[in-house]
């Protein structure tokens, strides 16, 4: 099951080239706790930074300007205008 | 919650399913194949809303329910062996093999058997019980294998000696070209997998589109997110047109997440497996490559996979090819309940029939 909501970093540990340091983040979501493995997330978190997590892995450190973008498209889309934008937005 | 709440806002869903309602044409069929879209479209209540010319159906998104009867026999017995302690992710816990037992069983006659949250638990595990050797069941899609091979790094790089990975891993690209490749089956578009393509990118179904013009939007979990993709997917087929989008932005990339690709493909290599429902398919799986052959659980406890029969009446692979429905299933709602479950559909979590059963459809 995939869990869905991106939990802010608090603490990192180990460094980024080094598999062997431990590279662990401490996330936190609703004041819950608890730590993950940064061994395979795609773009080296700071604090502060929101990480989505899989089975104890972070598998992505969110981008703020693409989730404003993500948000902004679909509030377009909501309210029916079809922008050049957002077909110039297909991938 | 940050990044949640500005997705669930309610004045954002309903007029993006009114917007749906104006999007669609002309009827379509449209395959979702990830468990979480499934749970997410029938505990939202999305299913009940859609406009009646969309007809969704639940592909084989759901790891434990393509897990092979076969795979499940071969786990239950090296749950017996003496000195193995099998380390899981929960849904699999009381997924029945062909006698009808599963590890549930197995645990309560004595057999080691640990739900574990990360892969990484299973280490703790090792440290845990020293004379045992632990073997965790790798059983998942894109998502999950990553954290699985890093597992099996961490393993490696601090000589850990009682550890093995069981490895049933599938990829999803190729079950989804043999679907299309079935004449029976007419699909007009995908809901592609929301963290599965966090990991292999959005490019991971321009395939569909060049060789089958399948119309290709990946989604997020929210009700918004999944009616945004709904949208986009209606108007591809509106216009007559195919292509890949991305309406979960936030999560996923064209080119997928390359560190967990790497770390993939240092541990794995591609091998033909076997499907519930779809048979073998090739170079849908994952085997552990033989330079890390001492963290597979097929070498160390010499495990030959024997043919094993499905349970007799479940419509499970049906199901998951999306051509039936489980309320065609005789035994579904009958002998096959939530609290009895006989096939996988119905004992995961995220399975079509469990959802179906649970929200009463």
């Amino acid at each position: 099951m995939c869990l869905a909501v991106p939990m802010k970093v608090i603490e990192i540990h180990g460094s980024p080239d080094d598999f062997l340091s431990g590279q662990i983040a401490v996330v936190d979501v609703d004041g819950i706790r608890k730590e993950t493995r940064l061994d395979i997330v795609d773009r080296w978190p700071d604090i502060g930074d929101y990480l989505i997590i899989h089975a104890g892995f972070a598998i992505h450190t969110l981008d703020p300007k693409e989730a404003e973008t993500n948000i902004r498209l679909m509030r377009e889309m909501a309210e029916k205008v079809e922008t050049i934008e957002s077909s110039s937005n297909r991938l | 919650m940050k990044y949640v709440d500005e997705f669930r806002d309610s004045t954002l869903a309903e007029p993006l399913l009114e917007e749906l309602h104006r999007a669609v044409s002309r009827p379509f069929r449209v395959m979702e194949v990830c468990g979480t879209h499934t749970m997410s479209i029938f505990r939202s209540g999305l299913r009940t809303l859609l406009p009646k010319g969309i007809e969704l159906i639940s592909g084989p998104g759901c790891p434990v329910c393509v897990t092979s009867a076969s795979h499940i026999d071969t786990i239950l017995a090296m749950a017996e062996r003496k000195n193995v302690r099998i380390a899981l992710f929960g849904d699999l816990f009381r997924v029945p093999g062909s006698t009808g037992l599963s590890l549930a069983h197995a645990s309560s006659q004595g057999a080691g058997v640990d739900i574990v949250y990360s892969p990484m638990d299973s280490l703790k595990l090792a440290s845990k019980y020293p004379e045992d050797l632990i073997v965790f069941l790798g059983v998942g899609f894109e998502t999950t294998t990553p954290g699985i091979a890093a597992t099996i790094m961490a393993a490696k790089n601090s000589n850990v000696d009682n550890f093995a990975v069981f490895s049933t891993h599938k990829v999803m690209p190729p079950p989804l070209l043999a679907l299309l490749d079935d004449p029976e089956l007419q699909i007009h578009g995908l809901l592609c997998p929301g963290h599965v393509s966090t990991i292999i990118g959005a490019c991971a179904y321009q395939p569909l589109v060049d060789q089958y013009g399948l119309a290709c939007v990946v989604g997020g979990f929210e009700p918004a997110d999944i009616l945004q993709a709904l949208i986009m997917l209606a108007r591809q087929i509106d216009r007559g047109e195919a292509c890949v989008e991305n309406a979960y932005i936030r999560a996923v990339q064209w080119q997928g997440n390359s560190r967990a690709q790497q770390m993939v493909n240092e541990i794995f290599k591609p091998v033909d497996m076997e499907w519930r429902g779809l048979g073998v398919i090739p170079e849908s799986g994952l085997a552990i490559r033989e330079e890390y052959e001492f963290f597979d659980a097929e070498k160390r406890l010499n495990i030959t996979l024997r043919p094993a029969k499905e349970p007799k009446g479940c419509r499970c692979g049906e199901i998951l090819k999306g051509k039936e429905l489980p309320s065609q299933c005789p035994l579904f709602g009958k002998r096959c309940t939530l609290g009895n479950p006989i096939g996988p559909c119905m004992v995961s979590s995220e399975g079509t029939c469990a959802a179906f059963y649970k929200y009463a459809e």
